[in-house]
């Protein structure tokens, strides 16, 4: 039975988006000379491999569907009233490929390629008498990066991660766009009042500092949806379709205190868009304003919109860990590098010191934002070079 | 006596994605004191980087000489180190630009900007600096110098900026002045002033002067020596005089030819078929060939050199070289006919199709604290004009007369503060956007920059089709297609590119485009809004004679707003003169130009330089 | 000028209120006080009695916007509106929903701190990053150049948790250069400053040195330069006298704007420094859920952002002659 979160929507509409834009570049102009500047440029089509594998690990993350509970007789087992019993948990693709990773847990810590324990036990020694050594681990030499203080495996939480920081990086912008280009378009190319009122809101939401408003955003929100309980994966889902995500509204919010740039961004171009050659050709053949919106503006900020895309994208993983440090990010039984860096952040005063598990976090963080940052600077480069400003 | 300046096979090349780039490729030229070189083609053939190789400010990295001898008063100046290279920068060479709207630093002062160069290369302390700026900026005519100084950039004029910049250039007494299409970015009366100053102040100094232009009736009036440049070379060489009156190259007899003026009324323009090609991959033989009109069989592969033919004259042209000539590879490809066969729309009293009475186009001025309006702009100030049926009529002025405003009042594109607009006996003005549709396909406009009249988004066809399908929704799929395929190759454009997006097109061909998509609709009226004010002079050549011939063909009337004159007395019937806002004189083309009243109209004809209309019958194919 | 400024003030009116308004929604409406109440009483087994008492005593027993039963302008007065968002218009934040202490007084002992630990880390930031960026900026197309780059963009790619949990370690516990983390008065509070300083101005240094670096070619590539350079200067005087001058206007924008800021602190440097500021004084009332004092923290961020846009404008009419003379 397949469980579909609303974040699941935001990898989903992300991966259709790249195979749009993949598909539509083999011919139309604008796409197909950024395509050419990106394949002249190895580095951009390197970082994009790497973009690629990440994105893949989220959607494999993000299809996920739940078993049935099979009975004693080997059969599906049967509820009461006919319906086939399903498990209690979810379990997404990339938990079925890993399921030896996820499975193979240890007590507690140990270091990467360990075969041994971090900590000393009393046990059982050879000749029957107690003594303190470091006990054997239960699957010596298999935790690439070490396991947790629980014992989890170190390198699937860093995994299971990956999900996190691509639906923060995408779905905050892909939430937005909308009102952003809606609002921005709508104010550039009417003007007058309608323009005051739009930018009268901008700048008011604008002038609350972000991470105030997303403080108060979560703490009034984010707390009163989670005692709703149904919330997020890893914890038991028993509808299909939740719309009840903690992560979808950590977006939501982290949206609405970014929409204001893009929509800055639009309704300037759309002011220089409106007084074009070809937009003043249409209008001579008395073709209406939401034709003219929709043929001849909209399409021409959409490469603001693919740049503001991947310039967020990097800041905005960046920010979840920094949320979910201060307490107010995904929920805590969510697998992220800030909740990795969260729990371990006392690590580093441990004796002898416990490393692996911030290392690891900080590692697959920035093997996202690296490649991230050096493809948004080729993005941007190959579609509107002026915009290096901002 | 040594040349101040002798250029000897200059070649500056660019490193490009595409390859090396030969911007200029082997260019030899020598200009004595006091004297006057123009180095004069179309845009991309080398003659900006020639003069940046010159004052050694090639753009680098990409940018690189990489051969040849620039002799600054007999001394090479290309290897010096970069120390001696700004000793002689602004102190023996100087520059002035094509833009001088940005050439100026906005946030310095005029004074600071002065001083600059005279304290570095003159060692005078700041007072005696001054003095010499206060006094540079009294010969160049400024008023109140003094005051000046302490002025900042965005306060002056364009013609203002382009004068403190040649008391910039000219303040050290410069040995060479460079000036890189010092005119083009200013308006006709202002251009003329300007172009006498540098006349007057190299005269005075006798500095010999560098001048760039694609202009070649500033060349004519003003350069006692010129050189033609295609391609990074130089085609053709000589004093000006015998130029003009004995064009030995092929390419420089069509460009020549390819000028509109009011000798060439009722013919066809001469035209070049073809684009200049790219700097990365030049023909092997002679550069022009392929475009030639009397191009040979051996042209391709053998490249002529430059030769001197006669006195002076110096030409790169194999059909002047006896020895290629008597070679069998000398068999002409093309040969083309020499007369520039007629394309004539007589002149008659037509009927009116097109009455505009007191027009008038105000924008409200917001000032003070709370932005409320406290005066109008009166763009268009009162104008009457009448168009007639199949005729053409001419809006000129300077930029900010309000002759776009105009034409875009009269095609209610801008709804008009007051004044009737008569059409085929409908006045226009009073109907609303709805009554006003079914005029929509009958008024058309085309517009200046071919870059941002097409969406880049759209396809051709999508583009042309979009006013079929709003002003002929009844037209089925099929029939639309063929009136698009129709419709692009009466402008010259085959029925493929319909599928074809607009950046894959060249500027002539877009300007094509946007000409197909106002005659897609079958209109009567069309305003021409600089429609080839921003074409290099072939291809304005190709898109006017493509306007005369639909006026010819569909009867039409054009509203040609320009500030050309030179298009104005090849393409107009009448003519109406346009000074802040109103029309000060109006009347036929000849009249106006032979016997001007209005004390404007007379400034605005004077100021414009003009060839000898006599010559035009000594422009012949070799 | 004098319009100009005025006219940036009178602009900036309507967006305070909306700030206000927009504050008391969240606060107050969104989040009800019967919401608030049952958060501090805590959870489960609030009676709906100790709920109406706790909003008696704290003020909270009024409709938000408008009370209809009260006569004349009570209708209006009578409210949480006019009681508890209106008076932060004058400044006046009330008393904290837990320990009743007043937020205005604790503002005005806290901001010090904070502006011990962010105003040097502000000043150092931004002259070693424009430093940088005009050297990069000098030698732009060589090596130095190319790996200057990369470094700033390796730079900024490293979260900023990074920086502080590893310079904690390396420099604090490993080196025992500084004392990790704490505050003192004076003189004294030097040493606990410098290890916060150096953790943020490298954290952010990365970022800025890139985007000063594009402010400054993108001056560099302009028509006066060229003219300059026509003219026989240096490439030093056409920098520093040139080209610097002019990119101040971008790179105000992007200063001026943080200034008033720096009374605020930083939430994340000041928690992880156990610095007494008044970002910490944030974090400690998220996580009491005390929202009084989040409420005043969130308007009082927002009344530093607007007045640092309008010093921004007014820094524009001192570099920028074509604003001057409008």
């Amino acid at each position: 039975m397949p469980v579909i979160l609303a974040t699941d929507l935001i990898i989903f509409f992300l991966v259709g988006a790249i195979l749009y834009f993949v598909i539509a570049s083999r011919k139309e102009g604008t796409l197909k000379s950024v395509r050419r500047e990106l394949g002249k440029n190895r580095l951009a089509f390197a970082c994009m491999v790497f973009l690629a594998f990440y994105v893949s690990v989220a959607l494999l993350d993000s299809v996920r569907y739940r078993d049935a509970v099979i009975g004693d007789d080997g059969a599906s087992a049967i509820s009461e009233d006919g319906g086939v019993i399903y498990s209690p948990e979810a379990l997404s693709l990339l938990d079925r490929m890993l399921s030896g990773m996820r499975t193979r847990t240890e007590k507690t810590y140990s270091a990467p390629f360990a075969t041994h324990s971090y900590a000393k036990e009393s046990m059982e020694g050879p000749d029957g008498g107690i003594v303190r050594d470091y006990p054997p681990l239960k699957y010596p030499g298999k935790h690439w990066l070490g396991t947790d203080r629980v014992g989890n495996d170190v390198l699937f939480t860093a995994l299971k991660g990956i999900r996190t920081g691509v639906v923060i990086g995408a779905g905050t912008t892909i939430v937005i766009i909308p009102f952003a280009i809606f609002f921005g378009v709508v104010a550039g190319f009417y003007g007058g009042f309608i323009d005051d009122a739009v930018q009268y809101v901008y700048t008011t939401l604008s002038s609350i500092p972000g991470v105030l408003l997303i403080v108060a955003f979560m703490l009034l929100f984010g707390s009163s949806g989670y005692q709703g309980g149904l919330v997020s994966e890893g914890h038991i889902i028993w509808r299909a379709f939740v719309l009840n995500d903690r992560l979808f509204w950590l977006c939501v919010i982290l949206g609405i205190t970014s929409w204001t740039d893009l929509c800055r961004l639009i309704r300037g171009e759309t002011l220089k868009l409106r007084e074009l050659e070809y937009v003043q050709a249409s209008r001579a053949f008395g073709i209406g304003r939401l034709s003219i919106i929709y043929r001849h503006i909209v399409p021409n900020v959409m490469h603001l919109v693919l740049i503001t895309f991947v310039l967020q994208f990097s800041g905005l993983v960046l920010a979840e860990a920094i949320l979910s440090y201060i307490g107010i990010g995904v929920g805590p039984e969510m697998g992220s590098w800030g909740n990795m860096i969260n729990t371990a952040r006392l690590e580093l005063s441990r004796e002898p010191v416990v490393w692996w598990n911030l290392l690891a976090a900080f590692a697959a963080m920035f093997a996202l934002v690296l490649p991230a940052n050096i493809f948004g600077d080729a993005v941007r480069d190959a579609l509107d070079p002026r915009l290096r400003y901002r | 006596m040594t040349p101040v300046l002798e250029i000897k096979d200059l070649k500056t090349y660019f490193k490009t994605p595409r390859g090396v780039a030969k911007a200029v490729d082997g260019v030899s030229f020598a200009i004595p004191k006091g004297g006057t070189f123009a180095l004069v083609g179309e845009s991309g053939c080398g003659k900006s980087i020639t003069a940046l190789s010159v004052i050694q400010l090639v753009p680098e990295p990409a940018g690189y000489i990489a051969s040849g001898e620039i002799l600054l008063n007999g001394r090479d100046i290309v290897d010096l180190t970069e120390r001696e290279k700004r000793g002689i920068r602004g102190n023996n060479i100087s520059m002035i630009f094509q833009e001088p709207m940005t050439s100026l630093n906005p946030v310095l002062t005029i004074g600071e900007q002065i001083m600059e160069a005279i304290t570095l290369h003159q060692g005078k302390t700041r007072k005696d600096a001054r003095r010499a700026a206060i006094e540079m900026l009294g010969r160049v005519k400024l008023p109140d110098p003094a005051s000046l100084l302490s002025a900042y950039p965005h306060s002056l004029s364009g013609g203002m900026r382009q004068r403190v910049m040649i008391a910039i250039a000219l303040s050290c007494r410069p040995d060479l002045l460079i000036a890189d299409e010092p005119t083009t970015a200013l308006d006709v009366t202002i251009q003329a002033q300007i172009i006498d100053l540098i006349d007057e102040l190299k005269r005075e100094m006798s500095t010999a002067v560098l001048l760039i232009t694609h202009n070649m009736a500033l060349v004519y009036t003003h350069a006692e020596t010129v050189g033609v440049m295609y391609a990074g070379k130089i085609a053709e060489l000589s004093p000006t005089k015998t130029l003009f009156r004995n064009p030995m190259h092929p390419y420089t007899v069509k460009l020549l030819r390819s000028i509109p003026g009011q000798e060439k009324r009722g013919l066809k323009l001469d035209t070049i078929p073809g684009a200049v090609p790219p700097a990365t991959s030049y023909p092997v033989g002679c550069r022009f060939s392929g475009r030639c009109p009397r191009e040979m069989e051996g042209c391709a592969n053998i490249e002529p050199p430059l030769v001197e033919r006669a006195p002076g004259h110096f030409v790169a042209c194999h059909l002047h070289d006896p020895e290629f000539m008597s070679k069998p590879y000398s068999k002409p490809l093309r040969h083309e006919p020499d007369e520039l066969p007629s394309l004539a729309v007589p002149h008659e009293k037509r009927e009116t199709l097109l009455e505009v009475k007191g027009l008038k186009t105000y924008y409200p001025i917001r000032k003070g604290l709370l932005k409320r309006v406290k005066g109008h702009l009166k763009a268009v100030d009162g104008i009457d004009l009448t168009v007639r049926k199949g005729s053409t009529l001419a809006l000129v002025g300077e930029s900010g007369c309000g002759k776009t405003t105009a034409g875009k009042s009269i095609i209610q594109l801008i709804r008009p503060t007051e004044g009737k607009i008569i059409f085929n006996g409908r006045e226009l003005t009073t109907l609303s956007e709805k009554g006003l549709r079914p005029f929509k396909s009958r008024m058309q406009i085309i517009f200046q920059d071919p870059y941002s009249s097409l969406n880049p988004r759209l396809t051709v066809k999508e583009t042309i089709e979009e006013g079929i399908r709003a002003l002929n929704p009844g037209l089925a799929k099929k029939a639309r297609e063929e009136k698009i395929a129709e419709t692009l190759l009466r402008v010259g454009l085959s029925a493929e590119t319909m599928q074809r997006y607009p950046h894959e097109f060249s500027g002539g061909q877009r300007q094509r485009i946007g000409i197909a998509r106002a005659l897609a609709v079958d209109p009567e009226f069309i305003v021409c809004d600089e429609a080839v004010s921003a074409l290099d002079v072939s291809v304005q050549a190709q898109i006017l004679n493509l306007l005369k011939s639909i006026q010819r063909d569909f009867g039409l009337s054009f509203l040609f707003i320009t500030h050309d004159l030179g298009v104005v007395e090849y393409i107009a019937d009448e003519v109406a003169v346009m000074y802040g806002g109103r029309i000060v004189e109006k009347g036929p083309t000849e009249e106006i130009f032979s016997n001007p009243k209005d004390a404007y109209t007379k400034r605005l004809l004077d100021a414009v330089p003009k060839i000898d209309a006599s010559l035009l019958a000594s422009w012949k194919l070799p | 000028m004098l319009t100009y400024i005025i006219r940036r003030i009178l602009y900036a009116i309507p967006i305070v209120i909306g700030v206000n308004l927009l504050t008391a929604v969240l606060f107050f409406y969104v989040n009800t006080p019967d919401d608030m109440a049952r958060k501090i009483l805590g959870e489960k087994n609030v009676t709906t009695a100790q709920v109406e008492n706790w909003k008696r005593d704290h003020g909270y027993n009024l409709p938000v916007f408008f009370n209809g039963p009260e006569e004349g302008t009570a209708k209006l007065t009578e409210t949480i509106f006019f009681k508890k968002s209106l008076p932060l218009l004058w400044f006046d934040f009330g008393r904290s929903d837990r320990n009743n202490i007043d937020i205005g007084g604790e503002i005005k002992t806290r901001m010090w701190p904070s502006l011990a630990i962010s105003l040097p880390m502000f000043t150092f930031g931004l002259v070693l990053d424009l430093f940088l960026a005009m050297m990069l900026a000098y030698y732009r197309g060589t090596y130095l150049d190319l790996w200057g780059v990369v470094l700033a963009v390796v730079m900024m790619s490293v979260s900023t948790l990074f920086y502080i949990i590893g310079g904690q370690f390396l420099l604090g516990k490993v080196l025992k250069l500084f004392p990790i983390s704490g505050f003192d008065t004076g003189m004294d509070s030097v040493k606990f400053l410098v290890l916060p300083v150096v953790i943020g101005v490298l954290s952010s240094l990365g970022v800025g040195v890139r985007f000063y670096r594009t402010v400054f070619l993108e001056e560099i590539n302009k028509d006066y330069v060229r003219t300059a350079r026509a003219k026989g200067l240096s490439e030093g005087a056409v920098l520093f006298k040139h080209a610097l001058k002019n990119a101040m206007i971008p790179v105000l924008t992007n200063v001026v704007v943080s200034i008033p800021f720096l009374f605020y602190g930083s939430l994340i440097m000041e928690r992880f420094f156990a610095i007494p500021g008044l970002g910490n004084f944030t974090i400690d009332a998220i996580q009491a859920q005390d929202f009084a004092i989040v409420r005043s923290m969130v308007y009082l961020g927002s009344i530093l952002y607007i007045v640092g846009l309008i010093l921004t404008d007014i820094s524009y009419t001192l570099v920028d002659p074509r604003v001057r003379f409008e």
